[in-house]
């Protein structure tokens, strides 16, 4: 028997600042992943949208096979591939309105593409000829993020401030499930549900940080779960899905833009080709369960669904294959030709106004261009 | 000194070894990070060590640079040393909370009572081609922070060398290894891998009377070139390896700068605010009367570290360095 039993009056009380916020069951994740195609839920699918879908995964595919082909040429430094993750890209573009934001991670491309940036500038960052290509106030896209995670408080900002100005925008941040173990995602998703921002989170969860697999990144029953700790909903899907992607990132921004908060969304999918072209993804992981993944492929998905309801024929599946064709031809063409480099550049923006020190420099840099040019002829770029 | 170099090697391989005999000769040695498991590290240097120690021992962590830090932290305060990779220099950001807030003064708080041996690897610098965010020279960062030491090897022996030792010291080491150079060869001698000189000492690496180029790390063999090519313009170029920026070998530094009467300090990272600020006015406060000329320095660009379509513009080279060996000479005539 304890002290504390033995006075038999003492009687604990709870403490006095303390009541259930809510009712955490409501936030939680459904048990499996959401699915349309192949259900029941596929006859309300708006059939416009699953052919819009369908394009666009088509076209996906094919610039990753494209750009994959342009590392080996040499004329990308280096590109992480998302074929088997098109369903996620393209029904990320194709959930926002035009107003809304993106805030891609550096596998994003496709999604980047789908929301209208020029695909030649969505490569700039991994062709080298400089960090980013585009101007992300054009398509309210924000630049690729390399660091993982980073981009995902300044979306939480960008969502609050359009809320606070009365704008009913909403940002949607893409993250990997190895980019949820960074204090960021932690710190973005705290503030978003304080905040009650209007943002939408979506974790690709496509089985790997680099070599890491899912289970050596978190012990969470799934990475939706995490949301219900912040106070948020999350929603697991079926990443390979694209309907049931789009479906539920649609769900989640309506929510958003209706002053519902953030969603924290998990699209379970799966990485077919390695990390980047430089990794080797033999050594952490055997050709079985990729085979598996390839037997539940986006496309294949999509293109079943759509040939079994009669909404998709031979000559329209050419079509999606003829348009992808043309783009990737575009793409070649365009990134074979060498890229306008000037280096005199480097120093442009560093500052909105230069520095007495970076003009120093620059003339330092113009002096040896002329001197290489002198010896050399023509030197790479302009000199001005 | 006796080096009988026996064997060619990668400084990538003469790290892993030094990992490995770490390792196998103190249990407390702990390998951590990103990737260094079955992958054995994107650059491949822990490539083996799960196998052979178990993953307790050589550890996949989540993907969580503060944790990585964080836990090393708490490990270290246990008994371990734990020896942890930052996958590249721009991805130990996230993990400068620790390291400036704890690792660094852990020591000073504690009044000597909790030393962190701890071993932080950083991937550094350019040249290899990597996009944004994979080439940053970060050391300026670190040696601006008391409490840490700051040691880069240029050889295949001080990889070696210098990781061994830093795994061996009391103190917080971060060990910046140029990426540039991970495939460099050298021939190496494996039979007396540590035969290197102790952290906290520079080394000369070509004697010379006309001049004396002080670097580390990547812009070593770009210094070594230098000098070849200024011989022909009757320049004869000491070359100074630094091999440790924290703590600093004025002795070896100013015995050189002396001789020479001349120094520039040629190294990657931003000149304004960079390490050869701080080389430049130790040598003009030990030396000023030995000085012939100012000390110059050879840095990049005051610029974010360029993409790598232009990073050539922004690397010293060895014509920005003889550049400013010749700004000596008219500085001295001048
Ligand atoms: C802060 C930070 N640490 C480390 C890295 C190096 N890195 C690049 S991609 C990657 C794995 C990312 O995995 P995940 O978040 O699952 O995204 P995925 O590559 O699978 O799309 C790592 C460790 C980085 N880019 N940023």
């Amino acid at each position: 028997m304890t002290v504390m039993e033995q006075r038999g009056a003492y009687r604990p009380s709870p403490p006095p600042a303390w009541q259930p916020r809510m009712d955490p069951a409501p936030l939680l994740p459904d048990a499996e992943p959401y699915r349309v195609l192949g259900t029941e839920a596929a006859a309300k699918a708006d059939p416009d949208l699953l052919r819009r879908l369908y394009t666009q995964l088509v076209r996906g595919r094919r610039y990753n096979t494209q750009a994959t082909a342009l590392t080996k040429q040499g004329r990308l430094a280096v590109y992480p591939s998302s074929t088997g993750q098109e369903a996620c890209e393209v029904a990320a573009a194709l959930a926002l309105e035009e107003r809304d934001w993106l805030f891609p991670s550096y596998r994003d491309t496709l999604a980047v593409v789908a929301r209208g940036v020029d695909p030649v500038e969505a490569l700039t960052l991994l062709r080298g000829d400089w960090h980013n290509g585009y101007d992300p106030r054009t398509h309210r896209v924000a630049p690729l993020s390399t660091p993982l995670a980073t981009q995902l408080p300044h979306a939480v900002g960008l969502a609050h401030a359009a809320r606070l100005k009365g704008d009913d925008v909403v940002a949607l941040a893409l993250v990997g499930d190895g980019g949820t173990s960074e204090g960021d995602f932690h710190e973005a998703l705290n503030f978003a549900a304080v905040w009650q921002a209007p943002v939408v989170f979506l974790v690709q969860n496509n089985g790997f940080a680099i070599s890491v697999p899912l289970a050596k990144q978190t012990a969470a029953p799934s990475l939706a779960h995490k949301a219900v700790g912040y106070g948020m909903p999350g929603r697991l899907v079926d990443g390979n899905d694209a309907a049931a992607v789009h479906e539920v990132l649609a769900d989640a921004v309506r929510h958003a833009r209706a002053g519902g908060g953030p969603t924290l969304v998990e699209a379970v999918t799966y990485r077919i080709d390695a990390h980047t072209n430089a990794d080797d993804a033999t050594r952490y992981r055997g050709d079985a369960e990729v085979e598996a993944w390839r037997a539940h492929d986006p496309i294949e998905l999509l293109e079943a669904e759509l040939t079994a309801r009669g909404l998709l024929d031979h000559a329209a599946i050419e079509a999606a294959r003829q348009d992808a064709e043309e783009m990737a031809a575009d793409l070649r063409d365009r990134m074979n030709r060498d890229p306008e480099l000037d280096p005199m550049a480097l120093f442009d923006h560093v500052y909105a106004e230069t520095t007495a020190q970076l003009r120093e420099q620059r003339a330092l840099l113009r002096a040896e261009l002329e001197a290489e040019q002198e010896q050399h002829g023509e030197p790479e770029g302009g000199v001005r | 000194m006796t080096t009988v170099a026996v064997k060619p090697a990668t400084m990538a391989q003469a790290l892993t070894r030094a990992l490995r005999d770490a390792m196998a000769a103190d249990p407390a040695v702990h390998v951590m990070g990103e990737d260094v498991g079955a992958l054995g590290g994107v650059f491949r240097v822990t490539d083996g060590l799960t196998k052979e120690f178990g993953e307790d021992r050589c550890t996949d962590t989540p993907l969580a640079e503060a944790g990585i830090l964080g836990t090393a932290v708490g490990m270290a305060m246990y008994g371990l040393r734990p020896v942890v990779e930052m996958q590249f220099d721009a991805f130990a950001y996230p993990a400068f909370e620790q390291l400036i807030s704890h690792v660094s003064r852990m020591r000073n708080r504690t009044r000597g009572r909790m030393p962190l041996p701890i071993t932080v690897r950083v991937p550094y610098g350019g040249g290899i081609g990597g996009v944004e965010h994979h080439s940053d020279s970060s050391e300026a960062y670190y040696l601006a922070t008391p409490g840490l030491h700051v040691v880069t090897p240029a050889t295949v022996a001080d990889a070696y060398g210098l990781l061994r030792q830093a795994i061996a010291s009391d103190d917080p080491v971060v060990f910046l290894e140029p990426k540039r150079l991970y495939w460099s060869k050298d021939t190496w001698n494996p039979e007396h891998p540590t035969d290197v000189e102790p952290i906290g000492r520079a080394v000369v690496r070509r004697p010379g009377r006309s001049a004396t180029l002080i670097t580390y790390g990547p812009s070593l063999p770009v210094c070594l070139e230098a000098a070849e090519a200024a011989q022909a313009e009757g320049w004869d170029l000491e070359v100074v390896d630094l091999r440790s920026l924290v703590p600093f070998d004025d002795e070896t530094v100013c015995a050189a700068v002396r001789r020479t009467g001349r120094a520039v300090v040629v190294h990657e990272s931003t000149g304004f605010g960079g390490p050869g600020g701080e080389i430049a006015a130790r040598i003009t406060e030990r030396c000023f009367h030995h000085l012939e000329a100012p000390v110059l320095r050879v840095a990049g660009f005051d610029i974010p570290y360029p993409p790598p379509m232009l990073e050539r513009h922004h690397l010293p080279g060895v014509d920005r360095i003889l550049d400013a060996v010749a700004r000596l000479q008219w500085e001295a005539e001048g």
